[in-house]
């Protein structure tokens, strides 16, 4: 696929600028002054009217879903929210999502689908909440649910990996056609800090696991888990949110805009090979 | 052998450990034989303990019925991955040696009581039946197949969660098995899942929690979290059942805890009311 060159390419040219390590990219995709989900929806979108809660229990603040106009696109926008002051950081429980706010996002979905309208989500979260009300009310089935809802949604999804892509908690929302990343975001199946406590029996050897797991957007676009990498400004989006924004706009737009001249059923069976295509060899 | 041996310092397993089998739930201990012969349920407490993947399938498939399917599909080391212990391919291979097996999950045809089913079971002495891109990929052809067959698909889970040696493709296995199970349901085949202990992390997150029904044996672990991590982040105790089969049934999340000695008669009695 056409879009598959491109990240390549931008790979390529990201590493040969003075290239960053995984574990300086952990930092900055973790950097507070880092554009969060209230920032890029302020830069791209002309109106947004946030919709609340799950119908069942509760409204999850760690995750938000709204109605948005992108250019001239009307969009679903779901997206993990971690806050920018001490205070919005508790309410947002830091970005880790409850089963509730999993299942809010599969509300808003199935409502997007009804009203055949492109779904654009921003993934940024350390990771699913580990907490005992979290289990109690099925943080791994929600999880679940999402993955198999998202997979069959029948509208196009474009995510937008823009921060920290911790594990489950981020791939609940970030089942798509498009999956674009920018440039120092990282994703992982587990922390680094994780990652170092089980493998190397010791949470400061973090860069290293950083370095072994392939987290970094280049590393994704040549494990074909991505599709493009959105270029950031020098130093990082935290140096300049504006066009942070602006880049990842035009990138969003853009694969809408390819998105929607598929026709449903093309666009179901391209999702699906996608998905079939993660790690297989013959 | 030779004639002369000579005297070993150590041996390799201490003697209490070889003889003695320790109930992880009740830690009552009782001769290993005599837990083997209660087919790995605690006499004291009832906790179902774990059963090799061929084990399993000799207990659930009727006599002579498995036929092993994508044996060829294994493990994949697309990060050329290693850590402070060495690397993934030595410790992989070692362990595909040890355990005769290829994968985290035996998948085939078969049938349970008369019924025709595709039947996958995970074996968590297999790196932890940790979900790589081989466990992946085996449980998406298996959909394939079952789809074309017109078979119900019955999965066992036992496993701590996504196989980290794998990374992100690791990860991604959780969106691939469930896309694929979703589908089979789509095309109204139904879907058993049972959920052994121990079944965490990236499984119980995806297919495993995805089953028409989802059911499990008395004390098996459930969860998504880590207990420790979890006491981590709110600062407390939890209490013992905690994760339990019997907790997850209280919440709504299980729809039965069956008795190991009844889970084939059980499966097969879902698939008959359901016409299959
Ligand atoms: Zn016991």
């Amino acid at each position: 696929m056409a879009s598959k060159k491109t990240a390549a390419k931008t790979a390529q040219k990201t590493s040969k600028a003075k290239a960053p390590t995984a574990w300086d990219r952990v930092q900055l995709a973790r950097d507070a002054k880092r554009p969060h989900l209230a920032d890029f929806l302020r830069e791209i979108a002309s109106d947004f009217e946030e919709l609340h809660g799950d119908r069942l229990v509760n409204d999850d603040r760690a995750l938000i879903g709204g109605f948005a106009t992108i250019g001239d696109e009307k969009v679903l926008v779901l997206g993990h929210h971690k806050g920018a002051t001490v205070e919005e950081n508790m309410e947002a429980n830091f970005g880790m999502v409850n089963p509730d706010g999993y299942r809010k996002a599969m509300r808003l979905g199935k409502l997007a689908e009804k009203f055949h309208l492109p779904i654009v989500t921003f993934v940024d979260t350390p990771g699913a909440y580990p907490g005992d009300t979290a289990e109690a009310r099925g943080q791994a089935e929600a999880i679940a649910k999402s993955l198999e809802v998202f997979a069959g949604l029948k509208t196009p999804i474009v995510v937008v990996v823009t921060g920290e892509g911790g594990s489950g908690g981020a791939l609940a929302i970030a089942v798509g056609d498009r999956i674009l990343m920018l440039e120092n975001a990282v994703y992982s199946v587990i922390s680094p800090e994780g990652c170092a406590g089980i493998l190397w029996r010791d949470g400061k050897a973090a860069p290293l696991a950083a370095e072994a797991l392939k987290i970094t957007a280049a590393d994704l676009a040549k494990l074909g888990v991505i599709d493009e990498i959105v270029p950031e400004p020098a130093g990082g989006a935290q140096k300049n949110h504006k066009l942070a924004a602006a880049n990842v706009k035009k990138a969003v737009l853009k694969a809408i805009k390819e998105l929607k001249k598929l026709a449903t059923e093309d666009l179901m069976a391209a999702r699906y090979e996608k998905l079939m295509k993660m790690g297989r060899f013959n | 052998m030779s004639w002369f041996e000579p005297k070993q310092e150590k041996p390799a397993i201490p003697p209490a450990k070889a003889l003695w089998a320790v109930c992880p739930k009740c830690k009552s201990h009782m001769p290993k034989e005599e837990w083997k012969a209660n087919n790995a349920i605690c006499p004291k407490c009832n906790y179902h303990g774990r059963l090799s993947a061929r084990d399993r399938i000799a207990q659930v498939a009727d006599e002579g019925s498995f036929e092993e399917l994508f044996r060829a599909v294994s493990y994949s080391d697309h990060l050329s991955f290693h850590d402070a212990s060495g690397d993934y391919k030595s410790k992989v291979e070692a362990t595909i040696a040890k355990t005769k097996e290829t994968e985290s999950i035996v998948m085939g045809k078969a049938s349970i009581g008369g019924h025709s089913v595709m039947l996958g079971v995970m074996d968590f002495s297999f790196m932890g039946g940790s979900l790589g891109t081989g466990t992946g990929e085996r449980i998406a052809r298996a959909c394939e197949t079952a789809m074309a067959e017109r078979r119900p698909l019955v999965i066992f889970s036992a496993s701590g969660g996504a196989r980290m040696h794998e990374g992100i493709l690791s990860l991604m296995q959780m969106a691939k098995t469930s896309a694929a199970i979703g589908k089979l349901k789509d095309a109204g085949l139904p879907y058993i899942s049972v959920l052994t202990d121990p079944t965490t992390g990236g499984v119980s997150a995806s297919y495993a929690m995805l089953g028409d029904i989802n059911i499990t044996e008395p004390k098996a672990l459930i969860g998504f979290a880590g207990r420790r991590v979890i006491e981590n982040t709110i600062h407390q105790k939890l209490p013992d059942d905690f994760q339990s089969a019997e907790y997850l049934e209280k919440h709504g999340f299980i729809d039965k805890i069956v008795e190991r000695k009844d889970l084939k008669a059980f499966i097969a009695k879902m698939l008959s009311y359901w016409g299959f």
